[in-house]
């Protein structure tokens, strides 16, 4: 075994996140965000709410539950129903069994979550332009980034979803508001810092520079995995009910 | 020889002793794990499946630890009790993933020798979804032969079965011991085992209480002592006349009738009936009063 990720794994979470129930609530967020958009363009007047909407709705709302949704589903629900001893029975590497959820994880979220923000930032400013080309790159950034987080964080706890949303609201939300220095670990500035390189617009309120962006989002990404695994090979069943 | 090998393994949660000082080696065949609920059989099974660290002593699989060591999994087999499968698959397509993920040369002509040893090539194009408890129990089975393994760990595999499943479950088992691998299963149900060959390990309170031959233990549990509440037309006269049996070791009166204790559970409930009819007694009711399991396992670890 030694892929670094595992086809059998990645078409088995695939098919295992698309078929639960949650699997529609995937496609709210960028439903409303898709519809809000193109009615603020038929009837907006002022020319700076594409970046302003899609920087606070995509990067603060869509994206990141998205994410969570995602995420939190790719592992840590077969943790809770069971169905991940079936794949922890067999010699693959933990490392492998955890990037092959991770890779699934972010392709779904750039499905339900990047797109539609490039799709938004298409009908707002025109395809191609400036700002729906740096929404993507910043989508397709944090697609990693937060999956990484929150796959990581369904190997720590079975309330990862709860645990993902108080991050998402009060790290995020509240203190990165607030708090200059919350800023260098706050996922959507990272998105916001990308986005802004190629947008180049004001309006986004990027607060960090591409290059500290980048290497943030590296370093927390590949922390998140590596821990991830190490958790996932010391996965323990509960033995006899005490 | 293929063998698991626990020496003094303990594990505990917390305050909680869940297996204690636990020594023992499973070599080929078929061996049972037996206890009642909560004894510390799934605990033990845990910990050789590599889902659960010993906190004190060593466990060896085929040589190896297994905790933390995923590469043992090439030569153990597991079914265990907790965990679901990808019902949205079909049995072969489920069997023929884990003989991907084992990386086995020819999957699909894995999958299918091992849907074929459990009997399931019938329904192995259904959903998992679809399947019974005994089904899906065979299915998972399937799943834990695909590579071959030389040893094979089953938790409760017949709980949910009906008696046919449980007899083909038997059947299964204990072929595959006689090609010689290592079967070890789990069990609180002593009656489940009555087929299978092999050795047994009793655990009781997360302690080895005893261990040796299966048919040695059954016979044992057997001719054991045992209490009876015996109700009849005229219980003292009962009473005088069975005292005078071998087999019964004692005899008292009390208000909800006759309470026997008879040293040889065969025998007793043999000679019962033609007592009763020689003295003209009519018998009302026999109720054996300490059939519980624990009491069961309790006589066996008994001094």
């Amino acid at each position: 075994m030694t892929d670094v990720v595992n086809t059998v794994v990645m078409r088995l979470t695939v098919r295992a996140t698309m078929g639960r129930k949650r699997a529609l609530i995937f496609a709210i967020a960028p439903v409303i965000m898709l519809a809000v958009t193109a009615l603020l363009k038929l009837q907006a007047k002022s020319p700076v709410w594409p970046p302003e909407f899609l920087g606070i709705f995509g990067f603060t709302v869509v994206l990141p539950l998205t994410a969570l949704i995602i995420g939190t589903s790719v592992l840590g629900a077969e943790i809770d129903d069971g169905s991940v001893i079936s794949l922890l029975g067999t010699p693959v590497r933990r490392l492998t069994v955890v990037l092959s959820k991770f890779i699934a994880a972010v392709a779904l979220t750039i499905v339900f979550g990047a797109i539609p923000l490039y799709l938004a930032g298409a009908i707002a400013t025109g395809p191609g332009s400036k700002l729906a080309v740096g929404l993507f790159a910043g989508a397709i950034a944090a697609c990693f980034v937060y999956n990484a987080l929150f796959v990581m964080l369904s190997t720590v706890t079975t309330r990862a979803i709860a645990v993902g949303l108080l991050y998402l609201l009060v790290w995020e939300g509240l203190l990165g508001n607030l708090v200059g220095g919350v800023r260098l670990l706050s996922v959507d500035q990272y998105a916001l810092g990308i986005s802004n390189a190629v947008a180049n617009n004001p309006q986004l309120h990027a607060h960090l520079t591409l290059s500290s962006a980048v290497g943030m989002a590296v370093v927390v990404m590949c922390a998140a995995l590596a821990f991830a695994a190490r958790r996932l090979a010391s996965f323990s069943l509960k033995g006899d009910a005490v | 020889m293929t063998t698991i090998e626990l020496d003094h393994v303990s594990r505990w949660y917390g305050n909680v002793v869940a297996v204690n000082d636990v020594s023992m080696t499973v070599g080929p065949g078929v061996t049972g794990l037996l206890g009642p609920n909560g004894a510390g059989k799934s605990t033990i099974l845990h910990m050789i499946a590599g889902f659960l660290e010993p906190s004190r002593g060593t466990l060896a699989v085929a040589g190896s630890a297994s905790w933390r060591n995923p590469d043992i999994l090439r030569k153990l087999g597991l079914v265990l009790d907790r965990d679901t499968v990808y019902t949205f698959l079909t049995g072969a397509a489920f069997v023929t993933a884990i003989a991907r993920l084992h990386e086995l040369p020819d999957p699909e002509a894995a999958a299918r020798r091992a849907i074929g040893i459990v009997e399931m090539a019938d329904a192995q194009d259904r959903r998992i979804s679809t399947y019974s408890k005994g089904m899906l129990q065979r299915i998972k089975v399937a799943a834990a032969l695909v590579h071959d393994p030389e040893i094979i760990v089953l938790d409760e595999p017949f709980n949910g079965m009906d008696p046919r499943q449980r007899l083909q479950m038997m059947d299964l088992l204990n072929a595959m011991g006689q090609q010689g691998r290592v079967i070890l299963f789990s069990s609180h149900i002593l009656e489940e085992v009555e087929r299978l060959s092999g050795t047994i390990q009793v655990i009781v309170g997360g302690r080895l209480a005893a261990s040796g031959d299966f048919r040695a233990i059954r016979r044992l549990m057997t001719s054991r002592p045992h209490v009876f509440l015996v109700r009849s037309s005229d219980d003292r006269l009962l009473g005088s006349a069975l005292i005078g049996r071998p087999a019964v070791t004692g005899v008292e009166l009390t208000g909800r009738g006759l309470q026997v204790r008879a040293s040889d559970y065969g025998t007793f409930t043999r000679e019962l009936a033609g007592l009763t009819r020689a003295e003209g007694i009519r018998l009302r009711e026999l109720l054996p009063a300490d059939e519980s399991l624990e009491s069961v396992f309790a006589y066996l670890i008994a001094p």
